[in-house]
């Protein structure tokens, strides 16, 4: 009980670091719902053209593109997020004290990122979802099973995103500045997660790797629950289970690489 | 001419720095071209499953991406620092600016000059290029003249946007990101055709905020294409003037920011 309190603390720490910022926030909301409009308009130019690619039609492409934008920062999908701050402490030394604490590192850092992502999904995700809502015809659900079903989608996709970033930024234990690193995984991840194309769309053997990537765990799976597209217990299942499986492989080699690190710093003397 | 002279003096101290470690600078540089190079795949996976979109070939939409990227590129290249300006005014670092004998804005678009940046110029004027060589363009001297006038004169444009988005940081310190909205949002418009979006989105960026002379309204003429909504052929010569009206309306912006700035104090 006592330890999760404490990551309960971390976590409310990390909602309440960003929800500081109202002004920026105010802004990301309006960038992210110019970008809605554009990106929307530019899909139904593409689902004219070709009805129901990727198994949705127009409507769902649409919903696709609102769901993108109400999530991208819930899931860093273009940043690095707490990456950048965990690469800081490895490059000064700071690490050290974190590793010190009586509390497990990886727990520490994702506690504060659900944080983050909580404040995110609400506040920089409801807007731009009711701004596209009310300006294009979307195919949101009414049932509310479904909304329940997505979020809990979502809750994982935040896990896995977390998972993925946090192998990252212990490169930087090897490679003293991992600012290289986070910057190629965004842009790996921004292009994988589908926020540009959905990873349905994407054309021949690119779109099939891309579909069994990790960074497919976070809009696509969300979104497909949404969307119906992926609907009745045994597919959402099999979606949970996807993300459930990428995220148990990149946690465990986020552990392994830590402690790997963790040695290689005791042996350097800190 | 003072304020060039202390740009490029400024620049030149950056790139000095950044050319000290080449391995890191030539993988900044990549980095740069790949992650602009992004939005290209994009489309380019779009025309693998349409062979037009809103009316336009790929060919086509290349030229529109090209122009908009070039000229988008100058601009980051020249002015991209100058997205910081909330971050100084926040940390109370613009107070060194201020008391320094050249001109505030020169400073601050010069401070961390990024030559990495010049990976989107590259790779808009690849796109470009390649994008001349498929299409089938009735070329006049008038055309010909215009590509270069029209790469030119977008930069302007765009870097009046980035100079009233900068002056808008002296009173929204952290509404950094809605800059965005603009200058990454506006050229992602641009590389797309504009019979994509709905009319009043087209007018919007006609004449509120004047994007369409970037590259829409004279690439149209070049290509041989009306603009949708119905506008004379000749404002496609305009850009030049536009670029003009846009930078003045800026640089007031701008003086009225600095007039208003107050230190943190602390």
């Amino acid at each position: 009980m006592g330890t999760f309190r404490l990551y309960a603390a971390v976590a409310a720490g990390g909602f309440r670091r960003y929800a500081t910022y109202r002004s920026a926030t105010a802004a990301g909301v309006f960038t992210n719902t110019v970008f809605g409009f554009i990106v929307a308009y530019t899909y139904m130019a593409l689902w004219d053209e070709r009805p129901g690619l990727g198994g949705y039609d127009q409507a769902q492409a649409l919903t696709y593109v609102w769901i993108g934008q109400a999530l991208a920062q819930a899931l860093s999908m273009f940043n690095a997020g707490f990456a950048v701050d965990m690469v800081a402490r490895i490059r000064n030394g700071d690490i050290a004290v974190d590793l010190y604490r009586p509390v497990d590192l990886q727990l520490w850092w994702l506690a504060g990122d659900l944080g983050r992502a909580v404040f995110q999904l609400f506040s920089r995700g409801v807007v731009p979802l009711t701004v596209g809502a009310l300006a294009f015809p979307l195919a949101l659900p009414g049932d509310p099973v479904v909304w329940l079903e997505f979020l809990v989608a979502v809750v994982l996709a935040v896990v896995v995103s977390f998972a993925i970033r946090y192998v990252l930024a212990l490169s930087a234990f090897w490679l003293l500045d991992g600012s290289g690193v986070l910057q190629f995984g965004g842009l790996v991840g921004m292009f994988f997660t589908g926020l540009l194309l959905p990873l349905n769309a994407m054309p021949g053997a690119l779109g099939d790797i891309a579909r069994v990537l990790p960074w497919a765990a976070l809009l696509q799976m969300p979104a497909d629950i949404l969307l119906g597209a992926r609907s009745g217990a045994a597919e959402v299942l099999a979606a949970y289970a996807f993300q459930v499986g990428w995220a148990v492989v990149l946690l465990a080699a986020g552990r392994l690489l830590q402690s790997s690190a963790t040695r290689k710093v005791v042996l350097q003397g800190g | 001419m003072g304020s060039v002279r202390v740009y490029g003096l400024i620049a030149a101290m950056w790139i000095r720095s950044t050319l000290v470690y080449r391995t890191s600078f030539a993988a900044a540089v990549l980095t740069n071209f790949l992650v602009t190079a992004l939005d290209f795949v994009v489309i380019w996976m779009m025309f693998s499953q349409a062979t037009s979109i809103g009316g336009y070939s790929f060919a086509e939409t290349a030229f529109l991406y090209g122009t908009a990227s070039v000229s988008f590129g100058i601009t980051a290249l020249l002015l991209g620092s100058v997205d910081d300006l909330g971050l100084r005014v926040r940390d109370g670092s613009l107070d060194a600016f201020l008391v320094r004998p050249a001109p505030v804005l020169v400073q601050v678009a010069a401070d961390r000059f990024g030559l990495r940046r010049l990976g989107r110029f590259l790779q808009g004027t690849l796109v470009l290029g390649w994008s001349l060589t498929r299409l089938d363009i009735d070329w006049t001297p008038a055309k010909l003249l215009l590509l270069p006038v029209m790469l030119l004169s977008g930069a302007a444009i765009f870097g009046a946007v980035y100079v009233a988005g900068a002056a808008f940081q002296f009173w929204a310190q952290d509404a950094a990101e809605a800059q965005s909205a603009f200058t990454f949002g506006g050229l992602t418009l641009l590389q797309y055709p504009p019979t994509v979006f709905a009319r009043d989105f087209v007018i919007g960026v006609t004449f509120v905020v004047p994007l369409a002379f970037v590259n829409w309204l004279p690439a149209l003429y070049v290509l041989g294409r009306p603009y949708p909504i119905g506008l004379p052929w000749w404002l496609a010569f305009t850009p030049p003037l536009v670029a003009a009206g846009s930078c003045a309306l800026a640089g007031l912006a701008w003086r009225a920011g600095v007039r208003s700035y107050r230190s943190t104090g602390s």
